[in-house]
């Protein structure tokens, strides 16, 4: 009888991180087939329509860029943790924590100088997620509580904060909806190139990569945060306070998904509206993991989905394919990927029993 | 008067935390299944609204509830034996190989929701199950009522907690599963096969999940909403840990949230002037804190997230 054991390989050359995701990228794109033939969508006019909207026009590239802002920064805000095994699936609940501080203040700094305004408000924004975060970095690391559940919980807990907050004192004078006021104008995003939404918040999104790549690179913090990823029980051996290490990869990352929360709000909806993010702290799970957990890799993968959710529009506009397929191929590549990896670690071997 | 109204107050209660309870019940039990063989299944949450949109599109196609709550089933336990590639047979981890699964679960679940439906202004809607009361039991003065008129799912998900308790500690089953997930070297050495304990139970916990989530759109509601679980997979996760991966505790802890969401809708409807977003978050935090009282003395599955390969161990 022939069998299939999976044996460990020896390590692949450099090349291979790069060949991998795109390779997974690709195999992703072939998959898509499935739901589009299910929908009844014409295969290859599907296909067109994906990336003539994502990037046939100067209006629709920049879009891609738009939407990639946030999807970036949630992307490394969740790599950033999982580097540090900090299972932080809670970027929801904190790019909202970042909308909502901004919100409060951009709706009440009016008689600050005007210069000021903005950066108060990203501060504070990245901050609040960054707090929003340490909450479960601190039970994880005094109380031992499992961070994959408490960081989940937590997301539902600052959505019922914000929607208590958006029926209540946020709530806009005279409106029944739960939507804040709009919030002033020294606390929007410059936006940066004409007949398009493209804001400075993109460029603080790629600003992020490179910072990201330098904390993880070139100091000892970040050393210390990839050896508690690695072995948290001999990073503290080795001397690493590594409570203290957690909670502050807590708060970078927290804080990261923060300021997508603050672009969301002062380049794109300008109020404070419910559904202010359509899960863009999940997809950056997927986003991190397609990425490798390297910025650049979060980068590249978060414009590949930019390009997918962007593209799914004008698809779903011409053929009738459900906009939902940005989601289904979301979770298709993330399972690809995850295979792709397998192999960069492990080969099959055929053995006969 | 006021005495009438009290006993109406408690009494709808009762019932509905036994209602609320009971999709965290059936996704307690799926995922203590799954974890007590050593893998933790954070598709859940998907798997849920899988069986919740599965439900209902096969009720409404069919005609048949039962179909759909079946059909719920049979879409769970597919989606738990893709849990069990990935996890199981290839290794991967656990921890993003399911919620790659809630994400990819979750897409398609909107995703054939619309095609099917399109974007219907007035969400189509069917003809749920009914309360059954039961005789006899359903007369006793102030609980009965409450306890013993309840949807049919309500009644097999009780009946389900003793049948999980003593698969897991009676027979002879429940011990092979308990080895996987302690210690499978030692499963393996006494010829268990590992892989396939592991794949049935989340299988088996996937279907339980599935019908978890159909009660949700086939009798708590009659029509199918994108945030229809609203993370209950995820308090399913918490419940297990707070309940030490007991079937028993981990009712208690489903009880308490299904209290306290029926609490939430009984005080909305009473037009207190706090936020109804106020009540809603209580049981969310309140399950936190409950975390925080037993995480320390937790007794986890002793190889939960670890993959098994032989080949590791020199074989």
């Amino acid at each position: 009888m022939i069998g299939f054991r999976i044996v460990k390989r020896e390590p692949l050359p450099g090349w291979a991180k790069v060949v991998i995701p795109i390779a997974a990228i690709i195999v992703t794109l072939i998959l898509s087939a499935i739901p589009i033939l299910i929908a009844g969508g014409h295969l290859w006019k599907s296909y067109y329509y994906l990336f003539y909207g994502a990037l046939g026009t100067r209006f629709n590239l920049l879009e891609t860029f738009v939407k990639a802002s946030p999807l970036l920064l949630t992307g490394l805000a969740v790599a950033f943790a999982f580097r540090a095994k900090f299972w932080n699936i809670g970027a929801e609940g904190q790019l909202l924590a970042g909308a909502l501080t901004a919100t409060a203040l951009g709706v009440s700094l009016g008689g600050v100088p005007q210069p000021l305004v903005l950066p108060i408000v990203i501060i504070a924004g990245f901050v609040a997620g960054g707090i929003w975060a340490s909450i479960p970095a601190l039970l994880k690391t005094k109380l031992k509580v499992d961070d994959v559940v408490s960081t989940l919980l937590l997301n539902y807990v600052m959505i019922h904060i914000m929607g208590a907050l958006l029926f209540g004192p946020l709530q806009q004078p005279g409106s029944s909806w739960p939507r804040s006021s709009a919030i002033i104008k020294a606390a929007s995003y410059p936006i940066l190139l004409v007949r398009s939404r493209f804001h400075m918040g993109i460029l603080l999104s790629f600003l992020a990569v490179f910072v990201i790549w330098f904390i993880n690179k070139k100091t000892t913090f970040g050393y210390q945060s990839k050896a508690v990823g690695v072995n948290v029980r001999a990073a503290h051996f080795g001397g690493i306070n590594t409570t203290a290490v957690i909670l502050w990869t807590a708060l970078i990352s927290g804080g990261l998904a923060g300021l997508a929360g603050v672009g969301e709000l002062c380049a794109i909806q300008y109020r404070l509206i419910m559904d202010i993010s359509p899960g863009y702290g999940y997809s950056g799970i997927v986003i991190a993991m397609l990425g490798n957990l390297h910025p650049v890799g979060v980068l590249f993968s978060s414009l590949f989905f930019s390009v997918i959710i962007v593209g799914a529009q004008t698809m779903s506009r011409m053929t009738g394919v459900p906009t939902y397929i940005a989601e289904v191929i979301q979770g298709m590549a993330l399972m690809v990927m995850l295979i792709f990896l397998l192999f960069t670690e492990y080969r099959i071997r055929v053995v006969r029993k | 008067m006021g005495e009438m109204l009290d006993i109406a107050f408690i009494s709808g209660l009762i019932g509905a935390t036994m209602r609320m309870a009971t999709p965290i019940i059936f996704a307690t039990l799926g995922e203590i299944l799954a974890e007590r063989s050593g893998v933790l299944n954070l598709g859940i949450e998907g798997i849920m609204l899988m069986g919740a949109m599965t439900g209902f599109l096969i009720t409404f196609t069919s005609g048949s509830i039962w179909f759909g709550v079946l059909a719920a089933a049979f879409v769970g336990s597919l989606l738990g034996l893709l849990m069990a590639l990935l996890a199981v047979n290839l290794g991967l981890s656990q921890h993003v190989s399911g919620l790659g699964i809630t994400l990819f679960a979750t897409g398609l679940a909107m995703f054939i929701y619309r095609l099917h439906f399109g974007s219907p202004t007035v969400p189509p809607i069917i003809q749920p199950f009914k309360q059954i009361a039961l005789p006899v039991l359903s007369k006793i003065p102030l609980i009965g009522p409450g306890l013993f008129t309840q949807y049919s799912l309500t009644y097999i998900a009780w009946m389900l907690i003793p049948v999980m308790s003593i698969l897991l500690y009676k027979t002879k089953i429940g011990l092979k599963i308990r080895t996987v997930g302690e210690n499978p070297v030692v499963a393996d050495t006494v010829g268990v096969n590992v892989t396939l304990t592991r794949t049935l139970c989340l299988v088996a916990g996937g279907a339980l999940m599935g019908v978890g989530g159909s009660f949700l759109t086939l009798a708590h509601q009659n029509m199918f909403l994108i945030d229809v679980i609203g993370g209950r997979g995820w308090v399913a996760i918490a419940m297990v840990i707070f309940g030490n991966w007991d079937p028993l505790k981990g009712t208690f802890g489903a009880l308490i949230f299904g209290f306290l969401d029926g609490l939430q809708l009984r005080l909305q409807g009473m037009g207190i002037a706090i936020s109804f977003h106020v009540f809603l978050m209580i049981p969310y935090l309140l399950t936190i804190v409950a975390l925080i009282g037993v995480s320390r003395k937790a007794a986890v599955p002793a190889s939960l997230l670890k993959p098994y390969r032989r080949e590791e161990k020199g074989g």
